[in-house]
């Protein structure tokens, strides 16, 4: 089948799309974009985390066909042209990223709090990120890594 | 495999008619899983997010009207305090990803005696709305499950909505898992006090083949709570009451052992959850006298 939606704000076209395929599976094997990491297809580890119609979902628990006409926000279109996102920054300024398979789905994660929440308290963080594991780091850098994102983004004149 | 994108209600109950071998997919949240692991090879998938009117809720009759659409996020965020119990039982599903897209009647339609919204449905008296070509009917939600994973619809019946009360009093929801995010639920308990009719509802999780009520359990409460007066004078509740309700919930269980806990554990488990669970909405009921009844 055919499936035609936005993805980080530009029209995607994509043919021959199986129905049972997930959404992760056409991001990252159809339309060329990779950072949405596959660790274990069964929305455990959110690694896979996108936005769909602004709400964060695990793209591989959405069918490809249920994204038509939708609107897809991954990873990759966090950055800006010019810099790193606030969150992508803080991340790699806290030590939070090691082997990195988690992190896009982190930062998903992470930019729908922020951009929720301006200032979340540690239990809202730990209750926001639940849905994504990450096997390096213990956490505790990318807690310190969401709670700079969210000071630096809550300075005035600060961009998202 | 075909894909299957109804935009109303009656092209969805003409195609779930006309297809046979298709399986809805709403949430995803199960269905895709199943997809991912080869485990599930439907002819077709009858995709239900797109059909109008299915992702509302509404009042009607004075309950509310959940359509099989709506998100555990939205039962959270928008019915916290009309459906409390169904509302705590959805903040402890799978995680904000999960929570964003699967919904009640997934939960339903997928009937595992470890689905977190039975309990808090069984003890809510809650009604499930199910269509087809032929027609509407409604079945208290006691009568939806049939065995292990096996409902009451026809293969011809899509799941329209459930609709829920909301409660004259206190409700609450308890679950033992392995940690707080994301687990199958080794035990679980719901519970409903109903003042306006003197009434107990109770709904237990992972421990008897379908979701089940507690009935020995609700009448021996309600018995207590209406012959020392405590629906009225909301004293302390005294904790033999509480201890040997729990005990009767437990009773009610019929559990298995398997990798997540043992049958003893979980009988064990429902005891102590359901008097926690008892003490916290008498807490609740006693701290509440505005409410008359
Ligand atoms: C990581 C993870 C964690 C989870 N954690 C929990 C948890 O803590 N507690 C819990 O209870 N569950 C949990 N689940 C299971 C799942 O999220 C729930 O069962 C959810 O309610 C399913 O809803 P859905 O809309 O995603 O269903 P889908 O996957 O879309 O469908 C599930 C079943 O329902 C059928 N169906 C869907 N809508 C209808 C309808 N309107 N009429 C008829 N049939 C219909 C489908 O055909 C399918 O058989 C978890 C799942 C994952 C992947
Ligand atoms: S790959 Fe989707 S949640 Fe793990
Ligand atoms: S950095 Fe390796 S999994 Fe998180």
């Amino acid at each position: 089948m055919r499936l035609t939606c936005t993805v980080n704000g530009a029209s995607q076209q994509v043919d021959d799309v199986w129905e049972g395929e997930s959404l992760l599976y056409v991001l990252r094997e159809r339309m060329g974009l990779p950072g949405s990491k596959n660790a274990c297809e069964q929305g455990e580890c959110g690694s896979c985390t996108v936005y769909l119609d602004g709400l964060p979902v695990c793209a591989c628990l959405v069918a490809a066909g249920q994204a038509e006409g939708r609107q897809v926000g991954t990873v990759e279109g966090l950055a800006g042209a010019a810099a790193l996102s606030p969150v992508q920054q803080a991340f790699l300024d806290a030590g939070a990223v090691q082997c990195g398979f988690c992190t896009p789905g982190l930062l998903v994660a992470t930019h729908d709090l922020l951009t929720r929440s301006g200032r979340p308290s540690d239990p809202e963080i730990r209750e926001a990120l639940a849905g994504n594991l990450c096997r390096c780091t213990g956490y505790e850098k990318i807690l310190d890594a969401v709670r700079l994102a969210a000071e630096r983004m809550s300075e005035p004149g600060a961009h998202r | 495999m075909d894909f299957l994108r109804p935009t109303t209600w009656a092209e969805a109950l003409e195609a779930r008619a006309a297809f046979p071998g298709a399986v809805a997919i709403a949430g995803g949240t199960d269905v895709m899983v199943g997809i991912n692991f080869g485990r599930l090879r439907p002819a077709s998938l009858l995709d239900l997010t797109r059909v109008a009117g299915l992702q509302e809720w509404g009042t009607e009759d004075g309950a509310v009207r959940l359509g099989a659409g709506v998100s555990y996020a939205r039962v959270i965020g928008e019915l916290g305090d009309r459906l409390p119990g169904l509302a705590m039982a959805a903040r402890t599903i799978g995680s904000p990803q999960i929570r964003n897209r699967g919904t009640v009647a997934g939960n339903l339609a997928t009937a595992s005696p470890a689905g977190d919204a039975h309990p808090a449905l069984l003890a809510a008296d809650a009604e499930v709305e199910v269509a087809s070509v032929r027609g509407t009917r409604r079945m208290p939600v006691r009568d939806f499950y049939t065995g292990v994973k096996r409902t009451a619809l026809a293969p011809d019946e899509l799941i329209a909505a459930v609709s829920v009360v909301p409660p004259s009093g206190p409700q609450q929801f308890s679950k033992i898992g392995t940690r707080n995010a994301m687990v199958v639920s080794v035990a679980a308990f719901g519970l409903a006090l109903h003042p306006d009719r003197r009434a107990v509802g109770t709904g237990i999780g992972s421990a008897a083949p379908t979701p089940r009520r507690a009935p020995a359990a609700e009448e021996f409460l309600a018995g207590e709570l209406t012959s020392a007066g405590l629906w009225e004078s909301r004293a302390e509740l005294p904790e033999a009451t509480a201890a040997r309700f729990g005990e009767l919930v437990a009773a009610a269980a019929a559990p298995i052992d398997d990798v997540r806990g043992t049958a003893r554990y979980r009988v064990h488990a429902l005891s102590v959850i359901a008097r926690r669970a008892l003490t916290w909405a008498w807490a609740d009921y006693r701290n509440d006298p505005a409410k008359e009844i």
